[in-house]
């Protein structure tokens, strides 16, 4: 192949980097998931349950496929996991009709099923991380990642409350009170101003788990379909072989 | 043993023979396979042929069963998507080799494509294989588009939007030829489920007829070759070309193993990225379409992107829509363009090696401008690679005669 | 090695026959992926969910019915009349003893159930397919002052006795089917699980 070729080609199979180039500015932290680790996803799953399910639907996943693929009996799932008259067959879906919570929080909470796979694992893991407070919005906190949003922050019995640094490097007073500014972290945008139950390196691992189990649910498939490419590429290989074997014994007979 | 074999074997030979008294079953795989001589010397750029073969046929397939469980309503389609990936045993693996399929099937023509750029393929007495094959482009451009507002996502609603109403850039006819596409005042219900219609049925249908005219086209005057010399030239006492060997057994063998490594790279995709980095399943597509809230950056799929850069550059609305369509059809243009004494790079001067390698940059970088949100600096850019573009087609009248050639041998080389 | 003009036809053949092979295992497994596409997918199975049904307050003589798998299934509490005149009717039925595979192991016996008093049936004839009436009134007029009671199907003519077992010279080739299903307590059916009691 000639040089013009090869540099076409180059160029042509440099085109994928263009991932790489950064969206919207915004500084989004590595989520550092492993969607392989189960005990990660189990215990994602039950902090999805108990702190996202009751306002957010996740209505295309059944309890059934979770259960079965996290490896948890169904009754676990049954009594621990689900509301009171759900089947095990059934999806995720929420009580809270979308009107009202239109009303109540200015838009539905949107469905999570596929949160993961249209945001990224990153900019949710960093979402949960950036509630901040705000006296000035109905739900008393603010988010930098997702700016005016309507929900509330959720997990802030397990993170406590962080407020914005100002520009002199220290917290806004809050009227949670100050109890032991704890800086959370040299480049973080934020200042611990009520901790909560976890310290931040558990808090981190907790929403790691949360956003791993996020990621399986928007594709329950991905535990399997690495293993069934496994098995497809090493047919080809041998196949290749073969087929490759055949086109040269053919060949001899061309000059 | 021996008489059951050779007594099955005999019965498959009047078999045979009863069927070819009734219908040209051997004739047809004699002309179009055992006895159908194609040039010896075939390379890399050769596979693309039959690649661009295997992956229609596996849109066709994975189509088909997607269209089991697919609802074509804006009420149920993402849900359905959505349903086929988890509750329908192994609907993940189909949707994933139609949406692979997909991508890869514009990689592969494009590749094919640029095959004719190199040898001259598209040059007489070929100009009708071209031409068909520019048919097909556009034909499969517009399957590619209808069959992508099918998942209805954010990115499926709004690109239909966009460029519907590029139609409405027409004079005089442009919004009611909108409505007519939209069949609706917006993109709607109405919109999918005629083009799930046409996706399904009418477009295959059109391209199934338009690739069998592109082969008994190609099959008339025979292949072209890297040396784009004309085997049929030097033929010996049986009439059978001197460069030519039969497609059956070598190609049909060759193309097994290319279809291999294709395969391969196809399911590196399928089972290990099926994403692709956003680029073959975008992320905004996994919301569902929201007609009162726009993405904050509306992309078409990466196969249309170059385009798309043109159109942007051209500052005039109808101005952009005819610069587009203009970019595609000047291909039709080709054998007519190319006045050089010979067909194929190798025997061509430097003039035209730069021509390709300018153009090939304005293609790739136009597809790079296309996919990203427009700022005064890539607007500039894109108008200079927009330029270059045309000119390859524009100027090759000119250059193609003034370049200089080395001569051409009479037998492959 | 068998030569041709110096073309290793042995060769030739194993390679040809070997990629030919290899092919075909491919081809079967990646038509499996299509195929299994085409079965009933975990929605369908998530409807087909057993059904849980409350017979406390079926009345003896009585039949219910239900939904499962988007079946009619009835529950029929069978009076001692009604099990009685199972035992007679030997020669008249076309399958007597249940040889046909038409029920779980513990439905197969003279009274097609687990208890005798309740009758557990998918409602539908096994001859095309329509839902039979329930005419447990022995000697019915339009039936025969020989009808001990039964199901009797409008659509083609067919008869079934207390236990849906079909008579000799009807349309309908077998015994009606009985689901799986248990029960839980007394008061209780689960139709379409039994716990792999079957």
């Amino acid at each position: 192949m000639n040089i013009w070729k090869r540099i076409a080609f180059l160029g042509f199979s440099l085109l994928p980097m263009t991932a790489l180039a950064a969206s919207e500015g915004l500084h989004l932290e590595s989520a550092n998931i492993d969607v392989s680790n189960v005990q990660s996803l189990q215990r994602g799953a039950q902090l999805f349950n108990n702190y996202c399910l009751s306002c957010h639907s996740a209505k295309f996943m059944r309890y059934s496929r979770m259960a079965e693929d996290l490896g948890l009996p169904e009754d676990l799932v049954r009594n621990n996991l689900m509301f009171a008259g759900d089947k095990i067959g059934e999806t995720m879906t929420v009580a809270m009709p979308a009107q009202d919570a239109a009303v109540w929080f200015g838009k539905a909470p949107p469905d999570l099923t596929l949160t993961a796979r249209q945001r990224g694992p990153d900019w949710v893991y960093t979402y949960l991380k950036s509630f901040y407070l705000d006296p000035a919005k109905p739900t008393g906190v603010n988010n930098l990642v997702f700016k005016d949003v309507g929900m509330p922050h959720v997990l802030w019995e397990l993170q406590g409350w962080q407020a914005l640094k100002s520009a002199d490097g220290h917290a806004a007073p809050a009227e949670h009170g100050t109890d032991g500014a704890h800086d959370a972290g040299a480049e973080s945008p934020f200042e611990q101003v009520t901790p909560g139950r976890l310290t931040p390196e558990e808090y981190d691992r907790s929403v790691r788990d949360l956003v791993a189990y996020m990621s399986y649910v928007a594709e329950p498939i991905q535990l399997k379909r690495t293993r069934v490419g496994i098995w497809v590429l090493l047919f080809l290989a041998v196949f290749g072989v073969f087929a490759y074997l055949l086109k040269k014994e053919y060949w001899k007979d061309v000059h | 043993m021996r008489s059951v074999m050779s007594n099955a074997r005999e019965l498959m030979l009047w078999g045979l023979d009863w069927v070819d008294s009734r219908f040209p079953l051997t004739k047809m795989w004699k002309e179009q396979a055992s006895e159908y001589y194609a040039p010896k010397n075939f390379n890399f750029w050769y596979f693309f042929g039959s690649l661009a073969l295997v992956v229609l046929v596996n849109q066709l397939l994975t189509g088909i069963w997607l269209t089991m469980n697919y609802k074509p309503s804006a009420q149920d389609a993402f849900a359905s998507v959505e349903y086929i990936m988890r509750d329908v045993d192994w609907g993940w693996l189909i949707r994933y080799m139609h949406s692979t399929g997909a991508s890869m099937f514009f990689v592969v023509v494009y590749l094919h494509m640029f095959r004719g750029l190199l040898y001259g393929s598209y040059r007489k007495p070929r100009e009708l294989v071209w031409i068909f094959g520019v048919l097909i482009f556009l034909v499969l451009m517009g399957e590619a588009f209808m069959g992508y507002l099918l998942p209805w996502g954010q990115m499926s609603y709004w690109g239909a939007q966009v460029i519907i109403s590029l139609f409405g850039a027409v004079p005089v006819v442009g919004e009611a030829l909108s409505q007519l596409i939209r069949g609706d005042f917006v993109v709607s219900d109405a919109t999918l489920n005629r083009f799930f219609a046409l996706h399904v049925i009418a477009m295959p249908l059109v391209l199934l007829g338009l690739v069998m005219a592109h082969l008994m086209a190609l099959h008339e005057v025979g292949s072209n070759n890297p040396d784009g010399i004309e085997i049929h030239d030097n033929e010996d006492e049986n009439g059978i070309p001197l460069d030519g060997i039969a497609m059956h057994p070598y190609y049909t063998i060759k193309d097994i193993f290319g279809v291999v490594i294709f395969l391969a790279v196809a399911a590196v995709i399928i089972f290990f990225a099926p994403e692709f980095g956003g680029y073959f399943l975008e992320h905004a597509n996994f919301q569902p379409a929201d007609s009162l809230q726009t993405p904050v950056h509306i992309a078409p799929v990466w196969y249309f992107t170059p385009f798309y850069a043109i159109l942007r550059a051209i500052p005039d609305k109808l101005g952009g829509v005819i610069g587009m369509g203009g970019a595609v059809m000047i291909l039709a243009l080709l054998p007519w363009l190319d006045r050089s004494n010979v067909r194929s790079i190798r025997y061509k001067g430097p003039v035209y090696k730069i021509a390709l390698t300018l153009f090939v940059i304005s293609f790739l970088g136009l597809g790079y401008l296309g996919m990203n949100p427009p700022s005064p600096t890539y607007t500039l850019i894109a108008r200079v690679l927009s330029v270059i573009y045309f000119l390859f087609f524009l100027a090759m009248p000119i250059y193609s005669r003034l370049d200089s050639t080395k001569p051409v041998p009479d037998r492959l080389t | 090695m068998s030569n041709d003009g110096g073309v290793d036809t042995s060769r030739r053949r194993f390679l040809t026959v070997a990629t030919a092979a290899v092919g075909g295992v491919g081809a079967v497994f990646g038509a499996y992926p299509f195929l299994a596409a085409m079965q009933p997918s975990a929605r369908a199975e998530a409807a087909g969910a057993p059904v849980e049904v409350d017979i406390s307050k079926l009345e003896p003589g009585a039949r219910l019915t239900v939904e499962w798998r988007g079946k009619p299934v009835w529950v029929v509490r069978r009076t001692p009349e009604m099990l009685s005149k199972l035992t007679g009717l030997g020669s008249e039925l076309r399958d007597p003893n249940s040889d046909q595979d038409q029920q779980p192991s513990y439905a197969k016996n003279a009274h097609r159930s687990i208890k005798p008093e309740f009758l557990v049936l998918v409602g539908i004839c096994t001859h095309l397919g329509c839902s039979p009436t329930y005419r447990p009134e022995p000697g019915a007029s339009d039936l025969g002052s020989n009808w001990p009671g039964g199901f009797f199907c409008p659509c083609h003519g067919s008869r079934f006795d207390m236990a849906g077992r079909v008579f000799a010279g009807v349309p309908a080739p077998l015994n009606m089917a009985v689901p799986p299903y248990r029960f839980v307590g007394d008061t209780r059916v689960v139709i379409g699980d039994d716990k792999g009691a079957a």
